[in-house]
Order: structure tokens, then sequence, then C-alpha cells
């Protein structure tokens, strides 16, 4: 479980950091610690992956990156430690999972998300993934989705966004 | 769609990550970028305000947190859609749901840092709409190499 300070450190990062100069020294004002406690948490954070990275996270839909297929594949139980790191790193797909099968009404295992311009480029980047797997992928689908119906972002600390 | 600036650009494709941990961040960064520390924060400002960012800082994983987050997934039929929409959304453990094209038509998120959370609230969901919610956890994930070109 987390620490109350790592808590109130999620809850006073997770809009932004301050635009200012001394974006960790305003932070660590604001939480009532020392700008060098904050520093190294963060450091620590990132170093064991509870941060992926900081920086820019872009708003794909705004900048035109408007299509996203999630790609989903049956791939050969003995095959998917091999393929499913060479899919996820393709630059095109942003979330790449191994999952439960639910047979018989689902039998893919890896979900892999792809985002285009444009629904023809998404088909176009599966093809892609399509070919690195050859016969290590019994079938695949693509699900575009029609409407989003909710997006608030992970609340980790639970508090309503403004 | 927003119209982007070259400098914008620099910004999107160069720091979606490995933003410095210093005193003067910006500074440091738009060094690397070819911007001064103000022109930077004004810009990374602008890009927020326009939405082409959805925000500067870190990205947390909530599952190194302690936290769980689960994929699910239910088949809705089309008459009950919206119904159920306001069902599922109404509980504060989904932060993202989608309608998909597939007999699978709605995909959501459910995430809450008590892993219990994400079961009991799968059960409720399944008690207040009468439908199937087909948990699909992540059993492991594998190195992600995506970065938004502009």
């Amino acid at each position: 479980m987390l620490s109350a300070s790592d808590q109130a450190l999620i809850k006073a990062t997770e809009r932004g950091l301050p635009l200012t100069p001394d974006p960790y020294g305003d932070l660590a004002r604001a939480l009532d610690r020392s700008r060098a406690v904050i520093m190294e948490r963060l450091g620590a954070l990132l170093e064991i992956g509870a941060i992926r990275r900081i920086g820019v996270i872009p708003n794909h839909y705004a900048l035109g990156v408007i299509a996203n297929g999630m790609s989903v594949w049956d791939i050969d139980d003995s095959r998917v430690a091999e393929l499913g790191p060479r899919i996820g790193a393709l630059p095109f797909v942003s979330h790449c999972y191994r999952r439960p099968r639910h047979l018989p009404a689902w039998r893919y295992n890896v979900f892999a998300m792809v985002h285009g311009r444009s629904r023809d480029e998404v088909h176009q980047k599966v093809g892609e993934i399509a070919a690195l797997a050859g016969a290590g992928a019994r079938a695949h689908d693509v699900l575009f989705s029609s409407r989003i119906l909710k997006k608030t972002g992970l609340r980790l600390t639970g508090q309503p966004a403004a | 769609m927003i119209t982007l600036t070259d400098a914008d650009r620099v910004i999107i494709n160069g720091l979606q990550g490995g933003f410095p941990v210093s005193e003067r961040p910006f500074a440091e960064a738009g060094a690397r970028l070819g911007l001064s520390e103000t022109e930077l924060i004004a810009r990374i400002g602008a890009l927020v305000e326009a939405g082409a960012i959805s925000r500067f800082g870190p990205l947390w994983n909530s599952e190194e947190l302690g936290g769980a987050v689960c994929l699910a997934a239910m088949s809705v039929p089309s008459e009950r859609f919206d119904e159920v929409t306001a069902k599922v959304n109404a509980h504060a453990e989904i932060a993202h749901n989608y309608e998909r094209d597939h007999a699978l038509n709605m995909w959501f998120v459910l995430s809450s840092l008590d892993p219990a959370r994400i079961r009991a609230t799968a059960r409720a969901i399944e008690e207040e709409t009468g439908l199937k919610v087909w948990l699909m956890p992540k059993e492991e994930e594998f190195f992600v190499g995506f970065r938004v070109e502009v």
C-alpha cells in the first residue's frame, strides 16, 4: 500500500507539474517538504517504474491521431514470450498485454492497441503485426471504438477531478 | 484539429518522457530542444490550454503503486445500451469506457487502489444489469515503444 506522503505526491501531480522554472521546489513547498526530498522520491519512483515517465502526455485525438484499434490476437501459447515483446516494441503500439482467454466466447490472448490517423492506417499497421507474427497467430480481429462512453483518467486518490 | 508551430512539434515529439528531475528542469530540457526556459514553459502552458496535451508531468503506473487496474468487457443488447452505460459509468472505479464494434460491445477499465474493489465492482454491475462482465486482467505486459509523432 502507498505511504501517505506518496499519496500526497500523486494527488499533487496527477493534473500536472507546476509550469514554473522550479516545479519541484514549488511542489515541495505545496507539500511542506524540501525540494531535495521530492526530487529524490520522484527519482526513486521512476527507477522502480511506479512513474513510467515524466513529460508531455499528448492528447491523441486533438493531435489528429484519431483512430485507435484494439487488435486482439490468438497467439500460440508457446510463442507468446517471443512475439509479445516484438509486437509491443512497434512504434504504433501503445499498450501490449497478454490476457486470459474466455473460451468459447473469447479466444484472443494478446492485445495490442494500434493508433493511426485513420482506420485504413490502423488496418495497414495491423497487417504489419500479422506479417511479424506469421503462423504464430492463429486468428486476429480489430475492435474500433465507435464512442467514448466515459473518460476520466485514472484517479488513484479517489478524488473527483476538478 | 489544433495547428501546431514548429516549436510545438519539437516539444511534443521530444518530451514524451525524459523530463529532468533537477532544480531548473525546464531550462535543461529547453537546452536539449533548442528552446529557452521561458519559451518552453509558455509553449507547454499553451499546449495544455489548447488541449493538444492533456497534461505535463509524471505518468503514474498505478499497479506499481499497489493499486489495481483491470480491463473488462460486456455484451450489451443495443436497446439497453444507454441504460447499461449509465449503470456502468455510475461506478467511480470506471476510468474509461468505450463502445466497440464487436459482439462484446462495451469495454471499460476498472481501477482502484484496493484490488478487492475490482471484482466487487464487476459483481455489482452484473447484479445491476443482469449481464455478464468478462474480466480481462493483464497477465503480462510487453515492452512498449509508443510515441506519438506530430
